[in-house]
């Protein structure tokens, strides 16, 4: 029984979340009932939604997992917005700068650069953590600007799409294109999907199962022992950094190749910041994360619909939603000193 | 002594779940007298002082209090009862002044203020001020009253904890572990303060295990086991070895026969040459042309106390390229020379290493077991980077049984067992290489008496099987019954070296307080 509690417990504090958010909307004067039935229907109502739902969650999960494996070895990322634009402009940079590049090779390099140059942004604020022991948060709230303004530059004076007025690089080659699912109508969800799942199960595997997954969650836990035992703390420090941003630049695989053929500036609605939200509402394990991403690609999608099909509610809802979820969640602790005070009780 | 008992429990249970804590717990304190309450971890003291201090009730029995049954529903029915209680970890606020903390939450008004809502009275910290220096005076418990606590040293931070329950009219001061975080010198102070507060009337019970402290200050002695009494005497008329054996509930060996050496001649598993260890900021000299060696198959102590050099030295061996402290001089573990190896090559060579700290350096406490096991050995379990945490569960599990490791649970939590069972973990991990040379810190800190019998039995096993043993201790008792070996550490500096039973506790004892022998 206890056991069952335990293991039911995210989900209870989730359902929670969502019925308090519910019922304020009775103070707007609508009937919650109503509201939810807009959202589900938003979200889930055919194929269509079903697949926007998937496709904002994919780089809600991959920058999810990103920030989950940084804290997992005690670190911090909130530049995962940051490595995630540079990814995509690596991707997009790939893509137009040789855009007859075939099929199956084409995807896979621009995959590559994406992961790379993700990674070499986190990198950096993992090298100044290990070697010079400035704090991650600042360098990446930093980097996040420096970002911004690279991937401003690079679009607007390299790679500029000379046939339009948006602030686009030109559009990648046809060979880059991945596949869509048809199943889903024109909501874009394509294998990228595919791959920030395998991502989440390789996460998994790595932390479980590896030496390397090993010593990072060491390091997490306690450096002073991981040394003690012979683990290099600040070569932990720099590959888990590394490891987040590469993950958090796979986001433009999604964007680019499975969507707008090119990289656009200011496509990300804060997929890196939300990301946090969503590592901490998963509790850092790759299968919660996953789970949050869902959660958080839900509601986005059903809130959209808000705006139309309600008189009092806005779209912004969602992030009413989304703010008492994460509260309710991170109410863990309220449980277990409930259960202590239960057993004085008794006793 | 009075003749009325200050506190009694008669009968006392108390039950946590299907958990009994205290069982039929009986004894009594006699007013104006130091009375120690032993036992090891787990064994129910703690339990018994929160419920005479009013944090938990009672399932039955009854607790008198100068011959009245008590009826408290919180602590602070006991602190108005004139019950204090000093905490094993203080509960100061680190940035207010000493002043400040000991009015926190009994702040005096000004006279003339009742008229305006509580929490706008003016408080009349010069009025305090006065009561308190005249408190300190009279206890002899000098007091910086304006630092803020975060500048204050632990011993004064002890006393500032002591002053709060005085200011409170505490005549029953309860202190739980008081010695666990002082120095020898400020435990020897901390004695001659509670003689202090007995002669001015007031009743002390110390919580303890260190049975030589409990010898040294206390009256009468009451010992737990398992929830229940197993003993009640009066402390001149017993012996450390009684004590031991009742908290224990068996025969105890206090200091173990460690037996003569036999040093393999030629093999050095350690050798420091001309150590010199400068903090970086400073220039402050840490360790000061430090030259000695372990040779294979003996036990070499270094005694001293703590802040003398022991964390560089063992940082000379493990961490040679610490940012925060440059180490000149050479240091040769096995033969090869520490400068050029990094920490994993140095402990995959063979090199054990028990933590001084074991819940900062020894462990992963939110970790399972299994995990904590693997800890450093785990590059031996794992091929192409993969770990088989089935090979590692077998070998932990034989460990365990090995060790006595309690509970067995692999996926227990580390930070949920007892600090004895958490330093046999170590313990078991650090021994499970069977390591050439052996470096032991602090090894049986904040251990039962029980478990440092058996960690002892261990440290002596390895070196009888061909380890050099460096142990690094300030219990002056283990380095003397152990090392065969002593050499003394005072300010950076080795200041005396003896063989086994060459020199008495009191010549060392000298040596490591700087003066000569």
């Amino acid at each position: 029984m206890n056991r069952f509690l335990t293991t039911l417990r995210p989900f209870l504090a989730v359902a929670l979340g969502l019925t308090l958010g519910l019922g304020l909307t009775i103070i707007a004067g609508e009937s919650p009932i109503h509201v939810l039935k807009v959202l589900a229907k938003s979200a889930f109502g055919s194929p269509y939604d079903i697949g926007m739902t998937l496709f904002y969650a994919t780089p809600l999960l991959l920058t999810g997992l990103s920030v989950s494996i940084a804290l997992q070895a005690g670190l911090f990322n909130v530049g995962a917005e940051g490595q995630l634009v540079l990814g995509t402009l690596a991707a997009a940079a790939v893509g137009a700068s040789y855009p007859n590049l075939p099929s199956p090779l084409a995807p896979i390099l621009a995959g590559l650069a994406a992961f790379t140059v993700g990674a070499a942004w986190g990198a950096i604020p993992g090298w100044l953590r290990a070697k010079r022991g400035s704090h991650e948060v600042i360098n990446t709230i930093m980097l996040n600007f420096v970002a911004a303004g690279l991937a401003s530059y690079v679009t607007l004076y390299w790679l500029k799409n000379p046939d339009s007025q948006n602030p686009e690089t030109a559009p990648v080659g046809p060979g880059y294109l991945i596949h869509q699912f048809a199943t889903f109508g024109d909501s874009h969800v394509s294998t990228a999907s595919l791959l920030a799942l395998a991502v989440a199960g390789g996460l998994a595997f790595l932390l479980r199962r590896t030496v390397l997954g090993f010593e990072l969650r060491a390091v997490g836990q306690s450096p002073r022992a991981a040394r003690a035992a012979g683990i290099s703390v600040g070569r932990m420090q720099i590959i888990a950094m590394a490891l987040a941003g590469g993950v958090a630049g796979l986001v433009g695989v999604g964007e680019v190749l499975g969507n707008a053929g090119k990289f656009r500036l200011g496509f990300s609605p804060d997929y890196g910041f939300i990301g946090i939200a969503v590592a901490l509402l998963g509790r850092t394990r790759p299968l919660g994360v996953l789970a949050a991403a869902l959660l958080f690609g839900a509601l986005h999608k059903g809130s959209a619909d808000l705006d139309l099909e309600t008189e009092n509610v806005t779209r912004e809802l969602s992030l009413v939603l989304q703010s008492l979820v994460i509260f309710c969640v991170s109410a863990d602790g309220l449980w277990s000193w409930m259960n202590t005070i239960r057993k004085e009780k008794r006793a | 002594m009075g003749a009325d008992p200050a506190i009694q429990f008669r009968s006392v249970t108390k039950r946590f779940g299907d958990c009994v804590a205290n069982a039929e717990v009986s004894f009594s304190v006699s007013a104006g007298s130091i009375h120690g309450l032993i036992g090891e971890n787990g064994a129910g003291k703690s339990t018994a002082m929160k419920l005479l201090y009013g944090m938990y009730g009672v399932s039955s029995g009854e607790i008198l209090l100068g011959g009245k049954a008590v009826e408290w529903k919180s602590p602070s029915d006991a602190i108005a009862a004139g019950i204090g209680m000093v905490h094993q970890h203080f509960m100061l606020a680190d940035p207010y002044t000493a002043l400040d903390n000991v009015l926190l939450g009994a702040e005096p008004m000004r006279a003339g203020s009742g008229w305006l809502p509580r929490f706008l009275r003016p408080i009349d910290r010069v009025g305090a001020r006065k009561r308190l220096e005249d408190l300190s005076r009279r206890y002899g418990l000098t007091v910086p009253w304006d630092e803020p606590v975060s500048r204050i040293s632990v011993g004064v931070q002890q006393r500032i904890e002591i002053l709060k329950l005085l200011y409170r009219d505490a005549r029953i001061l309860i202190l739980d572990e008081p010695t666990a975080v002082l120095t020898p010198q400020e435990t020897v102070e901390l004695f001659v303060n509670l003689r202090k507060l007995q002669a001015e009337g007031k009743t002390v019970i110390i919580i303890t295990h260190k049975l030589k402290e409990v010898m040294s200050v206390t009256d009468r002695v009451t010992v737990m086991r398992a929830g229940r009494v197993t003993g009640e005497v009066d402390t001149s008329k017993t012996t450390p070895q009684e004590l031991a054996d009742l908290m224990v509930g068996r025969k105890v060996v206090l200091a173990i026969e460690a037996g003569a050496a036999k040093v393999r001649e030629g093999a050095s598993a350690l050798v420091f040459e001309r150590v010199v260890a400068e903090e970086r900021a400073s220039k402050r000299r840490l360790l000061d042309d430090v030259s000695f060696s372990v040779r294979a198959g003996e036990i070499v102590g270094i005694a001293g106390v703590e802040g003398n050099g022991q964390s560089e030295l063992l940082q000379a061996v493990l961490h040679p390229s610490d940012p925060h402290c440059r180490a000149s001089g050479t240091v040769r573990v096995l033969g090869a020379e520490a400068n050029a190896l990094d920490a994993a090559a140095i402990k995959g060579m063979g090199v054990g290493f028990i933590p001084e700290d074991r819940h900062r350096e020894g462990l992963l406490l939110d970790a399972s077991l299994v995990e904590n096991f693997a800890l450093g050995l785990h590059r031996d379990f794992s091929s192409y980077g993969l770990i088989s945490w089935k090979r590692i569960s077998t070998r932990a599990h034989a460990a365990f049984e090995e060790y006595d490791v309690r509970p067995r649970a692999l996926d227990a939590q580390a930070g949920r067992l007892s600090g004895g069972n958490q330093q046999k973990v170590v313990i078991a991990r650090e021994f499970e290489r069977k390591p050439r040379l052996l470096i032991a810190a602090q090894p049986t800190r904040g251990v039962d008496v029980g478990a440092i019998e058996f960690i002892h039995r261990r440290i002596v096993r390895a070196r009888d099987e061909g380890a050099g043993v460096l142990l690094v201790s300030s219990e002056l008792d283990e380095i003397t019954s152990l090392a065969d070996r002593i050499l003394v550490l005072y300010e950076g500096r080795i200041v005396g070296e003896f063989a086994r039973g060459q020199a008495g506790e009191s010549e060392i004892g000298l040596l490591m307080g700087g003066g000569h022998a």
